[in-house]
């Protein structure tokens, strides 16, 4: 129940930075990356900000032995530069591109009730499940071909 | 035409980092949206509640905003539907197999100065210029 309840909280906070910092304004995230035209650099001062506090606040928390309500850190361990990261990133920027949603600006959008950020929403999920689905097969094949 | 926002871009960035600093001191956990996500979508992971939680709170949050002050929240989108559907499907596809996105690699990743997430953001922010550059000043804008 503890980290239900903490976990809603940071959600809440992240959404108000979202939605406050024009992360979750389509229109807005498309300028930033539109120097060639009306670009509006107000995307920077997001990514900067929230780039120091997490920087200096992670160097305090991930010195504890463990988080607070959980009994451990949950921290990626892959090292590695793959196809996969490069590749999907690759396509994510694409995506991006064309609409200027991302997921953690459509999220926090949905509480606006704005239509675009539904039909956004539906179809990265469904992107999601596919992309899931496909790998997770690949892989059961994998072992049982092993 | 959008504004320069210098004051709310970075109270917004600001929260957006202290939102990564709470979910790691008390869960233990990456503040990334793709990863929330995907442990909420078939196979659920068995850790579904908090992840719910999250989510939940950051869609109540803007309504809150709005509800409880007199701040208004800017959005804007001219992207034509059909569009906004291939872009929503490419994101997906896009940030399963690239282990995240702009909050879990370009926030908490390169905070942890993570070689992954470091490449990742510097692969999407470039491709994502380009799209912009080709839809805009070559297409004519979707």
């Amino acid at each position: 129940m503890q980290r239900t309840i903490t976990a809603g909280l940071a959600g809440l906070v992240f959404g108000t930075g979202m939605a406050l910092s024009g992360m979750s304004n389509p229109a807005k995230v498309l300028n930033f990356f539109d120097f060639a035209g009306s670009w509006d650099p107000s995307l920077a001062l997001v990514m900067a900000s929230a780039l120091l506090v997490t920087a200096v606040g992670y160097r305090f928390v991930l010195r504890r032995d463990k988080p607070i309500v959980e009994a451990r850190f949950h921290l990626p361990t892959a090292r590695k530069l793959d196809t996969p990261l490069l590749a999907g990133s690759a396509l994510f920027g694409v995506g991006w591109g064309i609409s200027g949603f991302c997921p953690g600006g459509a999220i926090p959008a949905l509480g606006l009730a704005e239509p675009s950020a539904w039909i956004f929403v539906g179809t990265m999920l469904a992107g999601i499940v596919a992309a899931r689905t496909v790998r997770l097969a690949l892989e059961s094949r994998a072992t049982q071909t092993a | 035409m959008t504004e320069f926002t210098p004051l709310m871009s970075l109270v917004g960035g600001t929260l957006i980092g202290l939102s990564a600093v709470l979910l790691m001191a008390f869960n233990g956990r990456i503040a990334g949206m793709t990863g929330i996500l995907t442990g909420l979508l078939p196979p659920v992971s068995t850790d579904w509640p908090w992840r719910a939680a999250f989510i939940a709170g950051a869609i109540a949050a803007p309504m809150l905003v709005l509800s409880l002050s007199s701040q208004t929240i800017g959005f804007d989108s001219s992207v034509a539907n059909p569009w906004l559907a291939v872009s929503g499907l490419i994101v997906g596809v896009g940030v399963y197999f690239g282990s995240g996105c702009t909050s879990g690699h370009g926030v908490c990743g390169m905070a942890r100065l993570s070689p992954r997430s470091i490449a990742a953001t510097a692969v999407f922010m470039a491709t994502t210029t380009a799209t912009v550059f080709v839809s805009r000043h070559m297409l004519g804008g979707l």
